[in-house]
């Protein structure tokens, strides 16, 4: 499915959209590390918590927890909050 | 009379990236290159010198999470650490911690090429075995039955968070490490990292009701000198402390600063050669905190004699209205003869002596708020 990258993160891809599969969102952020190594721990702390300045959505809403089941149709986008200067 | 000099290359780690800062021979031209990693959070940026090219970087950024870069070529390239320091997951049904920010890195002893330690906010102790690729929490500190009361609470820690730092390897035995907790004290192993003893006999405490407890101490920058390695320093939240090994009791040699200055500071620096003397930054420390230059008339202080004397050092520095202050990791000294010493501020300048702190000279300035300056190899 297609996952839309925020510039803090386009280290990893060197691309804003790129294309990912997973059943779940743990499961797509999991396939994300396979083929981006490092990216995950960046925006999911050791606890499995996403982190304080990032936001996930999902064809629109934010999704906070990893188990959210996904459909190869949904867009996945993840996004930087504010974090201060 | 000077008889050495050589090329000196000092690593800047700042708010918003990092620099190296270069000289000439003589020490007398210096070159600024960079940024790399420009806006990321670089806590500290250290040279391994165990391998001249190897180089390891402590970064977040606002929105990202804390990883470790390394470098096996200078700076030319950079490789993210595959599992950077992080807590185990915690047990269903529990809050588990996560680690904010590698604060402190430190190569390990001679003899183990490949070992790093690791100090986080919050405090734990981390071990890389493989050039800061991979890193394992040190069991015997991160889950000793004494872990919880020694880190103390939020409340317990600096403003941006309780921090582990000023890891220290004796080069004569790799099972003999010391680490400073901001709070928590001084502690000490002797068994490679398996067990942990506080080491805070004499350290004052003036935010608790028992003004000499085993524990709880801030230590803002501990130092053991290369050469002496029975001798080490502190730069504490409440003065400035040496100890003589195999004593366990501080003394505090900064009642003989000033009294108009105080003891006050973050960092301490030694001289890589001779043990009684050491350069540190005071800073004002009365009132509500304020942690600047003291009257904004900033000065390095030195001792020669192991902290019976002070001699102010402020040939060079600004006269008045300077209001910065000088970071724990953010002073160092050359090897060079006479040495030179370094310090950042936090509003972005590197000021350099190269006649052990007699003068100074402002050698780069417009940076952003300088955490660290390490020495490069």
């Amino acid at each position: 499915m297609k996952v839309l990258i925020p510039t803090p993160l386009r280290s990893y891809t060197h691309a804003a959209q790129v294309e990912a599969e997973g059943a779940t969102l743990a499961a797509l952020l999991a396939d994300l590390d396979r083929r981006y190594a490092g990216i995950r721990f960046r925006m999911i702390d050791e606890q499995d918590r996403v982190r304080q300045h990032m936001r996930i959505f999902v064809n629109g809403e934010q999704v906070y927890d990893l188990s959210a089941p996904l459909a190869p149709q949904d867009e996945v986008q993840i996004l930087q909050a504010l974090s201060g200067g | 009379m000077p008889t050495t000099s050589d090329r000196v290359r000092l690593l800047v780690a700042t708010k918003k990236g990092a620099w190296i800062l270069a000289s000439d021979a003589q020490r007398r031209e210096w070159q600024l290159r960079g940024p790399q990693f420009l806006g990321n959070i670089v806590h500290h940026f250290v040279a391994d010198p165990r391998d001249h090219n190897r180089l390891l970087l402590a970064a977040k950024t606002g929105h990202l999470g804390p990883t470790v870069f390394r470098s096996t070529d200078g700076g030319e390239s950079w490789k993210e650490a595959s599992q950077p320091p992080a807590f185990p997951k915690a047990l269903p049904g529990l809050k588990g911690r996560a680690v904010d920010h590698t604060f402190w890195l430190t190569p390990g002893h001679a003899s183990e090429p490949n070992v790093w330690y690791a100090g986080t906010s919050p405090q734990a102790l981390f071990r890389s075995e493989d050039g800061g690729d991979t890193w394992e929490g040190v069991r015997g500190f991160n889950e000793h039955p004494h872990y919880f009361a020694w880190i103390g609470g939020e409340q317990d820690g600096t403003p941006d968070g309780p921090k582990l730092h000023s890891i220290l390897v004796d080069p004569r035995d790799l099972n003999h490490l010391y680490v400073g907790l901001s709070g928590g004290g001084v502690f000490e192993s002797t068994d490679r990292g398996a067990n942990w003893t506080p080491l805070n006999e004499g350290c004052f405490v003036d935010f608790s009701p028992n003004p000499y407890p085993e524990f709880g101490q801030d230590p803002h920058c501990v130092v053991l000198h290369p050469k002496a390695p029975d001798v080490l320093y502190q730069q504490n939240h409440c003065g400035i402390y040496r100890l003589q090994r195999p004593e366990r009791r501080w003394q505090r040699i900064g009642d003989n600063m000033p009294r108009d200055i105080g003891d006050i500071g973050f960092p301490m620096v030694l001289h890589p050669r001779d043990p009684d003397t050491a350069w540190v930054f005071p800073m004002d420390g009365t009132t509500v905190w304020p942690r600047v230059s003291i009257e904004g008339k900033p000065s390095a202080y030195v001792t020669r004699d192991a902290g019976r004397s002070w001699k102010r050092l402020d040939r060079g520095l600004p006269r008045s209205q300077a209001w910065f202050t000088v970071l724990r990791q953010a002073m160092v000294a050359d090897a060079a003869d006479p040495v030179g010493v370094y310090f950042g501020t936090t509003n972005g300048e590197i000021w350099g002596s190269t006649d052990e702190g007699e003068s100074w000279n402002c050698m780069a300035q417009h940076l952003p708020h300088i955490y660290a300056v390490e020495l490069g190899t």
